[in-house]
């Protein structure tokens, strides 16, 4: 089962609930945050694309080895342009595995050039697929920020969300990049996780939870990391699919909007971000993205780029948003209201 | 049971201070409280919450608790270890009254 974005919004829409539930704008002006707005980009984050070596469970891009949609070396290079003529200070490099994208390596060189901050997220298994030998030492080398996804710190968990063998590949890959230095105390070599929920429940809280990670991978394995961070699984793609298949979808709807949490809908990553598309559309934030709702007005592609236009655009909200302000927020660097 | 328990009636909870609103509104001030972190942390007390449920088998706070620590940072091998407790004490209870059967069967026998 896949849907189409349109046949996700119809689902998510709060008319299409057996009961009554808020609409996010609503919950937005009853917190005097209607209507949201950038207030600046200080993350330009490009999905390189859709193209995966894992085939997650709770995947919001629906990534996989089938996908086809791979960012092209023009657009790539409408990407650098954006860089400079702005100061955008971090670029944070997604997908699929952005690095199976044959631009990768290129964006990260240019992107470090200009002297930004590179984020790459990361899935870890791929550091050891042998098409990417000498990619870990090409991370190191250029001081890249890895942010890597690990949904827990024992197998069964982490391999039920994210494919059998998976865990035992991450534990490799993790102990392959704390030999470069990566995650090392007071290392300059950036190493952050990424846990989410294996299944329809809310993330603990992301300081107690860090405090376990570290705990249990030292003792366990021998890894280190510097910080974790935890993010809301968005009832966008295979989660969605996952909450409807499984019903749970009404309870979890029901459980986000009810955790709404104005502190942390003020601090959405949306509102310091601006999301790339494969193909050079311009969004809000990457869940945008997979649900096809681009940055509002009559320019939304690289090419048109103009920082003053989207410094303090109003953001497309909908349903699914109440994922990034449930309890503590949810961003791409975990919690906003913790 | 499945006749008289509804998953759907955990989030009517509230109904019941229908009728006793001041009653209701003391009830959730001292849950609330309770459950706040303190000397035990929020993920203690909810696993502590997870065992008592199962020794009175509450559908409702079982799953409620079941929610609550694996929000709070418990994995199910913690949470089936502390049901676990619940039971070895409820199995325990049982079996220590067999003193009474003792002291009953000593009673009248000579």
């Amino acid at each position: 089962m896949s849907f189409a974005p349109a046949g996700q919004l119809r689902i998510l829409e709060p008319a299409a609930a057996p009961h009554p539930r808020k609409a996010f704008d609503t919950a937005l002006s009853e917190s005097g945050l209607f209507p949201l707005r950038a207030t600046g980009v200080q993350v330009l984050q490009i999905n390189v694309g859709k193209v995966c070596n894992q085939t997650c469970k709770h995947c919001h891009v629906d990534a996989g080895p089938h996908r086809r949609e791979s960012m092209s070396r023009e657009t790539a290079e409408w990407c650098m342009r954006v860089l400079e003529r702005t100061t955008i200070p971090t670029v944070d490099i997604t997908g699929g595995a952005p690095e199976l994208n044959p631009n990768f390596r290129w964006i990260v060189e240019r992107s470090r050039e200009l002297g930004r901050h590179v984020i790459d997220r990361c899935n870890l298994s791929i550091l050891l697929v042998p098409s990417q030998a000498g990619l870990a030492r090409f991370l190191a080398a250029h001081r890249v920020e890895v942010v890597a996804s690990l949904p827990y710190f024992q197998e069964a968990q982490t391999d039920a969300q994210r494919g059998e063998g998976v865990f035992a590949k991450s534990i490799e890959a993790l102990r392959l990049l704390n030999s470069l230095g990566y995650g090392q105390p007071g290392s300059p070599l950036k190493l952050n996780l990424v846990y989410n929920p294996a299944g329809a429940f809310l993330p603990p809280p992301q300081k107690a939870l860090e405090a376990d990670f570290k705990r249990e991978l030292a003792r366990r394995h021998g890894i280190v990391f510097h910080s974790l961070y935890t993010i809301t699984n968005m009832p966008i793609s295979r989660f969605l699919e996952y909450l409807l298949r499984s019903g749970n979808y009404e309870r979890y709807m029901d459980r986000l909007v009810q955790a709404f949490n104005p502190m942390a809908a003020a601090a959405v990553m949306c509102r310091t971000t601006l999301s790339v598309g494969w193909d050079g559309t311009l969004y809000d934030c990457d869940f945008n993205q997979m649900l096809d709702l681009p940055v509002r007005g009559e320019f939304s592609h690289v090419r048109e780029f103009e920082s003053t236009r989207f410094a303090s655009r109003v953001i497309a909200t909908g349903v699914h948003c109440f994922g990034c302000t449930a309890g503590s927020g949810s961003s791409c660097t975990g919690t906003t209201a913790g | 049971m499945a006749g008289y328990y509804h998953q759907e009636d955990l989030a009517r909870f509230g109904d019941v201070g229908k009728n006793a609103p001041e009653l209701w509104q003391k009830f959730n001030e001292w849950y609330g409280a309770v459950f706040a972190e303190g000397a035990l942390s929020a993920r203690e007390k909810s696993l502590i919450a997870l065992a008592v449920a199962h020794a009175l088998q509450c559908p409702y706070c079982i799953d409620a608790y079941t929610t609550a620590s694996l929000e709070s940072g418990s994995n199910p091998d913690q949470m089936t270890e502390a049901v676990h407790v619940a039971a070895a004490i409820r199995g325990g209870a049982a079996l220590a009254h067999a003193l009474q059967m003792r002291n009953a069967v000593d009673k009248v026998s000579m």
